[in-house]
C-alpha cells in the first residue's frame, strides 16, 4: 500500500550543467591577445626581403625623420604581402624595430584595421561584401554559393587545401555594382551564382579571371543601355550661324 | 589624442643603423614644445565668474569655480584622452553637451554643469558605460573607493535600456605581475593605466588592443607589468579592473584607519597614507604631494609592508652560547651594560652603527650616548662607512639634493653620475622622464649601463669618463656647459667607491668653474641623490667618526637598525648590540637583540634626500615588547652611567634643534646660499685634492630594487617580485593561492 504511493525510483542522472548565466556567449570575430602557436611566435624569424627593404626605406623615406613612426601602416602591408597575407606576431616585432617604436605600438595598429590577417589565410583571400547594397542584391546568396562551393565551410574558414580563405566584410565601395566580392587585391562584381563558381574554379586552376564585372558590362554604366544623353554629343562647329561653320 | 613618445631601448637601437640614419634623441620628441602662457582668462562657470590661466581645460575651470564634474579618464597628472564622456558640461552657443576635459577654457565662455541638459547627458553616459559593467560589486576589491560606484549612485539613472540577451561584454584577465590584478571584465577603457605606463612610468608595453567592443587593454603579448611604479596603476584605475593583488580581499576601505605618514624605503620621502586595521598595516597608498613624490609612489614603498608582520624581533634576546634566548628588558640592558664594561671598551673603542632605517631622533640619542662614553667612533652602514665620508658633512650643500625634487623638471641638462635614480629614487626618475619626453632634456650618464625609461647619452663607466666631462671631451660635455640650468645627480654610491674622492674632486672644481650656471641664487646644479632614508638625516647631526675613531678597532659596538654590516668587519670578540625591528643581518651578529619599532611605529622625524624634515606618524603599535628606539636607548643610557637629559620626545626634539634647526623645521626647505655652496665645494676640493684614481667602474648600488631593506627583504610580496622582475621566473601566486582553497573542496 504504502510502497505504491512511494514515487517510482528512477535512474539518476546526471544533474544538468548549470550556468551562472543563460545567455549565450558573444564572441567577437578575432582574438585580441597573442597566443603562442608553432606558426605564430616571436622566435620564427622575419626579414624583408632586399626588395622589400627598398621599398620600406622609399616609404620611411615619406616621413620626417622624428616621425617615421607614421609609416607602420605601409610597413605592416608590405610585411603581410610579404608573409604570404598575413601579419605574424614577428611581421609586426620587425617592423617595430625597424621604425624605432616599441612593439606596443605596432600591435595596436594591427589589431585595429581589421585588414591585417593575424592569422594565416589560403593562397586566395575571398571577401564577401554583405553591407546593405550587396545584401539587397543578394549577397548572402553569394555567400551561399561560395561556402557551398568549398564544400560547406563557414566564412572565417580556410579550406581543407589550404587554397581559399573567405570572410565576410564590410562594404568595399563598390556598391554600384553589387553583389561584389573581393579575391586577393581584386573586385569581381555584378556577382550571380554563376559568375562567382566560374571565378573561383578559374582561382583554383591558378589561372586570374579578369577583374571587374562579371556581368558583361562596362564599369558601373546602366546594364540596359544609356537612357539619357542617348543621342550623338555634338561637337564644334554645329549649330551655330553660318560665318562660325 | 595620445601624446606618447617612444623610448629607446639601447639594445633595440643597434640594428637599426643600417636600416635608416639614426637620429638623436632630440629629434623623438612631442610636438608641443612650447611653454605654457601665461595669460590668464575669464569666463562663467554655474553662475560664478572665475579667472583660470589661458590654456586650461574647461573642467579645470569648473574645479576652480567650485563646481564639481565626474570624471573617469581625465587625471590631471595624464595627458587627456576624452574618451569617457562622463564630463560633458553644458557650453553656452554650443549644440551639444562638450566634453569639459578635452576642451580649453575659452575667454567670456557661459558653463553650466548642473543644467538638466548635463544631468540627461550624464545619465546617457553612465547607462553606456554600465551597459558593459559586471554587477559584481560585492566581491570587487574597489567596491566603497569605485569611482563608478559613486558616480553611478550620484549621476546615474536608477535602470537601464540594456538588456541584451547576448549577455555583457566579457574579457579574459591579464597577468602583469604579482603586484596588480586584473579583472578585465569591469575594465571601462578609461585608459588611464595605459597613458601612466606610457607616460610616467616608461612601460611602453601597455595599450589598447582591438576595437569598438571588443577593445581591450592590455600588452597584447603574454607579459608581466615590469616597472617600479607600477602599483600606481591601482589607484588610477577608477573601476576594479586593476586592483592590488598582495590586498586583494584582505579589507573594505571603510574599515581602515588612516595615518599620514612617510616613507623609509629610499630617501625620497614620499608622502604615503598608511591603511591600518586593529594592530596590523593593511595597505600604503601615496598622498599627494607637488613638492616631493607628486601622486605616486614605488611599488617597494607601497607593497613592502607586509614586510613589517614578518621576522620581527619582538621581545629582547640574549645570546647563550650559540643560541637567542629571551629576556625582560632590564636584563637585556643589564647584560648590555655587562658586556660594555666586560669587553673593557674606552673612548673610541665603542663604535655606533646607524643603519638604513633609523630614525633621526634615535639617532640623536645614540651619538649623544656615545659621545658622552667618551668615544667619537659613529660609523654609517655602508660600504666605507667607518670613515667620514669624502664630501665631509660640514656643509649641508656638499650632501645633499640641492637642486630640489620638482627643480629636476627645471633642469635643461642632466648628468648622472654613478646612480640609476630608477632604483634610487623612482619617484625622482619619473620627474627626469617626464622632463624628457615634454622638454629638450639631455641626459648623459657615467657609471654603469641602465635602462632609465628615458635616453641618455653615455659617457663612461669610471672615474677617468668624469675626467674627461670634465675636460668638455664629449659632445654632450659641451652641451652641459652651455646648458642654463644644468645639474650634476652624484649618487651615494659614488662615495662608497674607492674613485670616489676623485670624482668628487672633479666634480667640485667644475662647478666652482661653472658657478655662473651651475650655482646661482635660483639654482643650485650640484645634488647629491642619497638613496637611504636615515642618510641625510645621519650627515646632518655629524653621526660620522673622526678620522682617529674611524682607525681604532672597536671593542664594543652598537647597530642601530644596521643590518648591511660586513660580518667580517666586526671583531670576533667585540660585544654587539643590535637594536632594530627585524631579525635581519644585523640580529645575526648581535649579543644583545633589542626590539625596536619599525617605522608605521613610531612618530619619528625623517630627512629626504633633499634635506626636507617630515614627520612620520605612528599608525599601529609596536609588536610585543618593543619599543620606540630612542626610548630604548634613553633606557640603556641610564644603565651605563651616562644618563641623557631628555626623557620625553619633545625635548628630544629640542635637542635636535640645538644640533641642526633644519632636523625640526618640518616640511620646508632651507637652501645653501650661494656663497656657502662655493665654500663647501672648495673644501670638498681641498679635502680630496691628492686622490688617486683606480680607475675601477662604478657599479650601481641596488641589484635588486625589490629587496634593499630588512623590511622588504622580509616581504612575501617583494619577494614574488624578484623572482618575477629580477630572476625572470614564474612567480608562485597562483599556486600560492590555490593550494588552501584545494583544501576546502
Amino acid at each position: 500500500m504504502l510502497a505504491a504511493r512511494l514515487p517510482k525510483r528512477v535512474p539518476r542522472l546526471p544533474p544538468p550543467v548549470r550556468r551562472i548565466h543563460s545567455s549565450p556567449c558573444r564572441r567577437s570575430d578575432a582574438l585580441f591577445v597573442h597566443r603562442d602557436t608553432t606558426y605564430n611566435n616571436p622566435k620564427i624569424p622575419f626579414e624583408f626581403t632586399s626588395e622589400n627593404m627598398k621599398r620600406a626605406q622609399e616609404i620611411i623615406s615619406h616621413y620626417p625623420p622624428q616621425y617615421k613612426k607614421a609609416a607602420v601602416i605601409p610597413l605592416l602591408d608590405l610585411g603581410q604581402r610579404q608573409n604570404k597575407g598575413w601579419t605574424s606576431i614577428s611581421v609586426m616585432n620587425y617592423v617595430a624595430k625597424l621604425l624605432e617604436m616599441p612593439p606596443m605600438r605596432v600591435y595596436e595598429v594591427a589589431t585595429f584595421y581589421t585588414m591585417f590577417n593575424r592569422e594565416p589565410i589560403g593562397e586566395n583571400f575571398v571577401q564577401i561584401c554583405t553591407t546593405t547594397p550587396c545584401m539587397l542584391r543578394g549577397a548572402y546568396d553569394i555567400v551561399d554559393t561560395v561556402c557551398n562551393h568549398f564544400g560547406g565551410i563557414k566564412p572565417g574558414d580556410t579550406t581543407k587545401d589550404g587554397k581559399f580563405t573567405v570572410i565576410e566584410v564590410e562594404c568595399q565601395g563598390a556598391c554600384s555594382n553589387a553583389p561584389m566580392m573581393a579575391v586577393n587585391d581584386d573586385f569581381y562584381e555584378d556577382l550571380t551564382a554563376e559568375t562567382t563558381k566560374k571565378v573561383l574554379e578559374a582561382f583554383a586552376k591558378g589561372q586570374k579571371p579578369k577583374p571587374g564585372p562579371q556581368s558583361g558590362r562596362h564599369t558601373s554604366e546602366n546594364s540596359a543601355g544609356l537612357t539619357a544623353l542617348a543621342s550623338k554629343p555634338y561637337g564644334p562647329g554645329e549649330f551655330c550661324t553660318p560665318e562660325f561653320q | 589624442m595620445l601624446r606618447l613618445v617612444s623610448a629607446s631601448k639601447p639594445a633595440s637601437a643597434a640594428l637599426l643603423i643600417k636600416v635608416a640614419p639614426s637620429t638623436s634623441l632630440a629629434g623623438r620628441r612631442t610636438f608641443a614644445s612650447t611653454s605654457a602662457r601665461q595669460a590668464d582668462i575669464t569666463l562663467t562657470v554655474d553662475g560664478k565668474e572665475v579667472t583660470v590661466p589661458q590654456g586650461s581645460a574647461l573642467i579645470q575651470a569648473c574645479e576652480a569655480a567650485g563646481s564639481t564634474v565626474p570624471r573617469f579618464c581625465y587625471h590631471d597628472r595624464l595627458a587627456i584622452a576624452g574618451n569617457c564622456r562622463m564630463c560633458l558640461v553644458e557650453v553656452e552657443r554650443s549644440p551639444k553637451p562638450v566634453a569639459s576635459c578635452a576642451m580649453p577654457a575659452m575667454p567670456g565662455a557661459k558653463v553650466w554643469t548642473n543644467s538638466p541638459l548635463v544631468h540627461e547627458a550624464r545619465e546617457g553616459v553612465m547607462e553606456f558605460l554600465l551597459a558593459n559593467h559586471p554587477l559584481d560589486c560585492p566581491i570587487c576589491d574597489q567596491g566603497g573607493e569605485c569611482d563608478l560606484q559613486d558616480q553611478s549612485m550620484r549621476y546615474g539613472a536608477d535602470r537601464t535600456r540594456f538588456h541584451e540577451i547576448t549577455g555583457k561584454r566579457a574579457v579574459e584577465d591579464k597577468d602583469l605581475g604579482p603586484l596588480v590584478k586584473t579583472s578585465m571584465n569591469r575594465c571601462i577603457q578609461c585608459t588611464r593605466c595605459v597613458r601612466f605606463a606610457n607616460e610616467v612610468a616608461g612601460v611602453e608595453e601597455l595599450g589598447t588592443t582591438g576595437r569598438g567592443n571588443d577593445m581591450q587593454i592590455g600588452m597584447y603579448v603574454e607579459k608581466t607589468m615590469n616597472s617600479e611604479l607600477s602599483g600606481n596603476v591601482v589607484d588610477l584605475c577608477p573601476v576594479g579592473a586593476l586592483t592590488s593583488k598582495p590586498y586583494a580581499f584582505h579589507a573594505r576601505p571603510w574599515e581602515l584607519k588612516h595615518t599620514d605618514s612617510v616613507d623609509v624605503m629610499d630617501a625620497v620621502g614620499s608622502n604615503i597614507r598608511v591603511d591600518s586595521r586593529g594592530v596590523s598595516v593593511m595597505r600604503v597608498q601615496p598622498r599627494p604631494n607637488d613638492d616631493v613624490n607628486e601622486e605616486w609612489i614605488s611599488d617597494k614603498t607601497r607593497y613592502a609592508y607586509d614586510g613589517l608582520r614578518f621576522q620581527r624581533l619582538t621581545v629582547p634576546l640574549i645570546k647563550q652560547g650559540d643560541r637567542f634566548v629571551s629576556a625582560s628588558w632590564e636584563d637585556a640592558l643589564a647584560a648590555i651594560a655587562d658586556g660594555l664594561r666586560a669587553s673593557g671598551a674606552q673612548g673610541d673603542e665603542i663604535q655606533a652603527v646607524a643603519g638604513h632605517l633609523a630614525d633621526t631622533e634615535s639617532m640623536v640619542a645614540l651619538k649623544d650616548l656615545i659621545n658622552r662614553l667618551g668615544s667619537d667612533n659613529l660609523t654609517l652602514d655602508s660600504v666605507g662607512g667607518h670613515a667620514a665620508p669624502v664630501h665631509a658633512v660640514d656643509v649641508r650643500s656638499n650632501y645633499l639634493f640641492n637642486a630640489t625634487l620638482p627643480g629636476v623638471e627645471q633642469a635643461d641638462c642632466i648628468l648622472l653620475v654613478g646612480t640609476n635614480p630608477r632604483h634610487e629614487a623612482a619617484v625622482l626618475n619619473s620627474r627626469i622622464r617626464k622632463s624628457w619626453m615634454h622638454t629638450t632634456l639631455e641626459v648623459g650618464l657615467i657609471g654603469e649601463r641602465v635602462d632609465t625609461t628615458y635616453g641618455y647619452d653615455y659617457l663612461g663607466a669610471d672615474a677617468k669618463a668624469v675626467a674627461d666631462f670634465v675636460a668638455g671631451k664629449s659632445e654632450f660635455a659641451k652641451k652641459f656647459k652651455s646648458a642654463k640650468k644644468p645639474l650634476i645627480i652624484v649618487g651615494s654610491a659614488v662615495t662608497e667607491h674607492a674613485d670616489g674622492a676623485a670624482v668628487y674632486n672633479a666634480l667640485a672644481k667644475y662647478v666652482e668653474q661653472n658657478k655662473s650656471q651651475l650655482v646661482t641664487p635660483e639654482w643650485n646644479g650640484f645634488a647629491v641623490l642619497q638613496r637611504v632614508a636615515s642618510r641625510p638625516a645621519a650627515y646632518e647631526m655629524g653621526f660620522v667618526p673622526s678620522r682617529k675613531a674611524s682607525q681604532t678597532k672597536p671593542k664594543f659596538i652598537y647597530l642601530l637598525n644596521a643590518d648591511e654590516a660586513d660580518p667580517k668587519s666586526i671583531p670576533r670578540d667585540a660585544f654587539v648590540v643590535y637594536q632594530g625591528h627585524h631579525g635581519d643581518l644585523g640580529a645575526q651578529l648581535a649579543d644583545v637583540c633589542l626590539p625596536g619599532a619599525a617605522y608605521t611605529e613610531k612618530g619619528m622625524t625623517w630627512v629626504n634626500t633633499e634635506g626636507r624634515a617630515q614627520m612620520g606618524r605612528a599608525a599601529v603599535p609596536p609588536p610585543g615588547a618593543s619599543r620606540e628606539d630612542w626610548k630604548i636607548i634613553r633606557a640603556l643610557s641610564e644603565l651605563v652611567d651616562a644618563p641623557l637629559p631628555y626623557d620625553d620626545v619633545l625635548s628630544l626634539r629640542d635637542r635636535m634643534w640645538e644640533i641642526s634647526p633644519t632636523l625640526v623645521r618640518y616640511d620646508t626647505l632651507e637652501s645653501t646660499s650661494v656663497e656657502a655652496a662655493l665654500a663647501g665645494l672648495k673644501t670638498l676640493a681641498a679635502g680630496t685634492a691628492n686622490a688617486k684614481v683606480s680607475g675601477a667602474p662604478f657599479v650601481k648600488p641596488i641589484s635588486n630594487f625589490y629587496q634593499t631593506d630588512p623590511i622588504s627583504r622580509a616581504s612575501v610580496t617583494m619577494a614574488h617580485c624578484t623572482r618575477a622582475f629580477v630572476k625572470g621566473e614564474n612567480y608562485g601566486f597562483s599556486e600560492l593561492s590555490s593550494k588552501p582553497e584545494a583544501a576546502y573542496a
